[in-house]
């Protein structure tokens, strides 16, 4: 975290510097929208870091003064002087701040209750000060990015005649001494090279290591629940462009997890898991960086994008007849934030169009691909201005080609075992290790005439994975293995569709990068077959929910199957812990008492395994014999004649096997939660205490709260009264009577028997429900 | 108004060009070859720390390329740097650039290149765009 905190102060400390002409002008023209663009988009920045790099104060300070910007932004205040006064003070203290946590001093922070409350309509003036700060020496510069090029070109010229003197010397007679300096300087040229290229490059861990820290905190604010899967961090890219993708992805993030993904209770009524996905991945395809933040959230809800335009006042008409891709770019329009509610998390105003305007100016570009309510995908295609891609050499007809180490999953040789080369259909095929694929002769992709290597069947294999399957590339040799700076070929080359780049090796003669998926392509390597077949397993998998079953023996012998859904596990117990108490089986399982549901006799079993079933709020375990597999349960079932345990009977593998009725289960076994607000239950005119003992306990056992006597301002959902107690209530609530007498008094008397329980209850239920009662 | 040009040999011609589209002139070394890329570029050729592509000129103007020539003019087209292969090199001048003389059709294969004329010491001289001849950019192909 110590590199973020020192990439941050840098930022904020140059960006400070840049803008104090800004707030100058700012303060002399609190119209000019420009500057007040400038000032809230550092505000907006500092509070975006300050969310990950855990400072508290500075958010507090920098959200403050960006929901005051915000409103000046939407004309909803004016910035006058007091305003003005109030925000550039607020910036003061950044700055102040950002000194003090790079020196490591404290800065007393009683002053910042009193800036923010400057920040409040009507609040009086304050006395803006300049700032006085202590700068520490800075542990860091910036450098032009021009600077680092031409070091970086002057460092290739160096190796170069380096090679060209090596080669010249080797040519004659040498002196040990002069190749012992030539060695030296090979070898300091060689560090020299490393370093000046790590100045331009970096791996996009440094991007990638602070997501899951502010996944974690920007997820746990939301009072969410998010689980980050981050790939491709040892990809390398130009420092520059790093510098360039961190905002708008932690923007990204941030809308995904803000936006995207949906709150737990949301997503298990959607029948998703309760915790979000969301994965970050970086490779390298062909001449660009590919960086993809995928999330399992809600998508791009269109209809509510336009909406919004509609409602800032664009043609609906014309919004409406976009095609389905120009409806989700809408998302980049200036002004939009997809969400009403502000939240400290995705902010306002600095959005989604900020976002794509910072990758484009890069020269990459933003593709969406959202799934609505199953999720989107966001991809982030940076262009390859320079990135060192570790690579293997390869030859073939006596020319080198390098290809992305990322891309090869193994060389084999053509001799070795278990490998075969065939040629079906006058397709060649290799098979590795029974997996068979396609191979493609690099000599005959690049039209290069073949070798003697080819007939005599000696080549090298190398297994190549593309995003949508593998194939063999055939090559005479494999030379080596080279960490090289790949820079973009022009378009004559590129054209080919076979090339991702160009090198300059230390042999001063350049190599072309093969495009692994472009040589799939321009072979016509079919995949679709593959990904059909994926896309169909995937498919049922997804119908298949609900559907997979437990099958087992139960404890009479037969065999039964239970949705798996419903299991959460199996499990063995003491036959100790099972007890019959209070007119049911029940088991003691991690200290707590579950129902227990049997078939069978559960008499002079030693151990006992149970299914532990749950619904989501209840539990309930049923006895088994043993768990036998888990099968796929066919649509059709022969229903039960009657209700009970069983809820039909499905052909399983020809078998008739019994489906156990989960529903049935829950209803007879689980216990009765209490509902959160039970109805109230107000037993009246109970003058001989006989309801309070005798009723009582059933009403509460039923799911109601009773009371004696009203809490002020309680409201009865039902009152319970006697015979004797006609009199007026008070009470607008509906009135079950008990009378003594068994018979009925007559067509108009509605009073329930003090001793039909059932009767008792039937009528309570009805008059709670509204359904009878007068 | 007058303008510095390159005059060179390009397929058994003088040609002029613009001094602004030329970068350096070199001798260009070992040519890598890139494979199923156009007719017209020979290959890759390292410049120093740069890696250029090279072009046929003459295979570009639609004729039988696979001169042995050696020498190019490096010129630099959006962004990337080329070496266009050139018989010779004449003489560096200022000229005026004179519209095609009225009537006078170009061979096709120059058509797309000529930009104008010339006139040295009487003799008329095409004056070639060549970024027209790059493959992969406006003009042939």
């Amino acid at each position: 975290m110590d590199d973020l905190l020192q990439e941050f102060i840098a930022e904020t400390r140059e960006t400070l510097e840049a803008l104090s002409g800004e707030i100058v002008a700012w303060e002399a023209h609190p119209a000019d929208r420009a500057r007040l663009d400038a000032i809230f988009r550092f505000v907006h920045t500092v509070k975006g870091s300050c969310g990950f790099l855990d400072l508290p104060r500075l958010g507090r300070l920098s959200h403050a003064a960006e929901d005051v910007l915000a409103q000046v932004r939407d004309g909803k205040r004016a910035p006058d002087r007091a305003l003005v006064n109030a925000v550039l003070a607020v910036v003061d203290r950044i700055g102040e701040l950002v000194e003090a946590i790079e020196s490591g001093t404290g800065l007393d922070d009683s002053g910042d209750e009193l800036l923010v409350a400057a920040l409040a309509e009507g609040a009086e003036e304050i006395a803006h000060a300049g700032p006085i700060v202590s700068r520490a020496p800075a542990r860091s510069v910036r450098l032009n990015v021009d600077l680092l090029d031409r070091m970086m070109s002057g460092m290739s010229d160096m190796v170069l005649a380096r090679n060209e003197l090596a080669r010249r010397l080797r040519q004659g007679e040498v002196d040990p001494a002069i190749e012992a300096a030539l060695e030296r300087l090979s070898l300091t040229v060689g560090e020299m090279r490393d370093t000046v290229t790590r100045t331009r490059m970096q791996k996009i861990d440094a991007l990638f290591s602070a997501l899951p820290r502010m996944v974690r905190d920007t997820a746990a604010g939301l009072g969410k629940s998010v689980m980050l899967q981050v790939e491709g961090s040892d990809v390398e890219l130009d420092r520059e462009m790093i510098e360039v993708m961190r905002d708008p992805l932690v923007h990204i993030i941030r809308n995904s997890i803000d936006h995207g993904i949906e709150a737990p209770a949301e997503r298990r009524a959607g029948g998703k898991r309760e915790n979000g996905r969301l994965s970050v991945s970086a490779r390298q395809s062909g001449n660009q960086i590919i960086i993809e933040i995928a999330d399992d959230g809600r998508g791009i809800d269109t209809e509510r994008l336009i909406q919004k335009l509609v409602a800032q006042g664009r043609d609906e008409a014309k919004l409406r007849s976009l095609s389905n891709r120009a409806k989700l770019d809408l998302v980049f329009e200036p002004g939009l934030s997809s969400k009403d509610v502000v939240s400290e998390v995705s902010g306002r105003g600095v959005g989604m169009d900020v976002v794509r305007a910072a990758i484009e100016q890069i020269g990459g570009r933003v593709e969406l691909d959202s799934n609505p309510g199953k999720g989107l995908r966001l991809a982030i295609h940076v262009p390859l201005t320079l990135s060192i891609i570790s690579t293997i050499v390869v030859g073939v007809d006596g020319q080198r080609f390098a290809i992305p180490r990322q891309s090869i999953e193994e060389i084999v040789t053509e001799r070795g075992d278990a490998i075969r080369v065939d040629t079906i259909g006058g397709s060649p095929v290799a098979t590795v290790r029974e997996r068979r694929m396609p191979l493609i002769h690099l000599a005959d992709m690049l039209g290069l005439p073949a070798t003697t290597a080819r007939d005599e069947g000696g080549q090298m294999l190398a297994i190549v994975s593309v995003s949508e399957g593998s194939y063999a590339l055939a090559v005479d040799t494999v030379l080596d293995n080279e960490e090289l700076v790949i820079k973009p070929a022009s378009p004559a080359v590129m054209s080919t569709g076979l090339y991702a780049g160009q090198t300059l090796p230390d042999s001063g003669l350049p190599m072309l990068l093969l495009d692994c998926a472009g040589m799939a392509k321009a072979a016509s390597l079919d995949f679709s077959r593959d990904s059909q077949q994926l896309f169909e397993e995937e498919e049922e998998v997804e119908a298949a929910q609900g559907l997979p079953a437990l099958l087992f023996r139960d404890l009479d012998g037969v065999r039964r199957a239970v949705p798996l859904a419903a299991v959460d596990r199996v499990e063995q117990v003491d036959a100790a812990n099972v007890r019959f108490a209070a007119g049911r089986f029940r088991v003691t399982i991690d200290e707590r008492i579950l129902p227990l549901a049997a078939h069978g006799d559960l008499d002079g079993l030693e151990r006992i395994n149970v299914l532990r079933l749950k619904d989501g709020t209840n539990e309930v375990s049923y006895a088994i014999d043993e768990a036998a597999d888990i099968v796929l349960l066919p649509e059709e079932i022969a229903p039960a004649r009657e209700p009970g345990p069983i809820a039909g009977v499905v052909l399983v593998e020809g078998e008739q096997i019994e489906l156990v009725d989960m529903l049935w289960i829950f209803d007879e076994h689980a216990e009765r939660e209490v509902e959160d607000a039970p109805p109230l239950c107000l037993i009246s005119g109970d003058n001989d205490g006989w309801m309070a003992s005798f009723v009582k306990p059933l009403l509460e056992a039923s799911g109601y709260r009773v009371a004696l006597r009203l809490a002020p301002g309680e409201t009865p959902a039902v009152v319970l009264s006697t015979e004797e107690n006609q009199g007026a209530m008070g009470s607008p609530a509906p009135v079950v009577r008990l009378r003594k007498k068994r018979a009925s008094g007559g067509s108009g008397d509605d009073s329930v028997y003090r001793y039909d329980r059932a009767g008792l209850l039937s009528a309570l239920e009805a008059r709670v429900s509204g359904k009878a009662g007068r | 108004m007058s303008h510095l040009y390159l005059i060179a040999q390009i397929a058994g011609r003088a040609v002029a060009i613009d001094s602004e589209q030329v970068e350096s002139v070199v001798d260009i070394g070992e040519v890598t070859a890139v494979p199923r890329a156009s007719q017209h570029v020979r290959g890759l050729a390292a410049l120093r720390s740069r890696v250029v592509t090279v072009v046929d000129t003459q295979s570009a103007l639609g004729m039988a390329g696979g001169s042995p020539a050696r020498r190019a003019v490096i010129t630099h087209v959006e962004g990337h740097h080329y070496a266009m292969l050139v018989d010779a090199l004449d003489d560096v001048a200022p000229f005026d650039l004179l519209p095609l003389a009225h009537g006078v059709t170009l061979d096709p294969a120059w058509r797309g290149a000529g930009r104008g004329i010339v006139e040295r010491d009487g003799e008329p001289i095409l004056a070639i765009d060549l970024a027209s001849l790059v493959p992969g950019h406006a003009g042939i192909n």
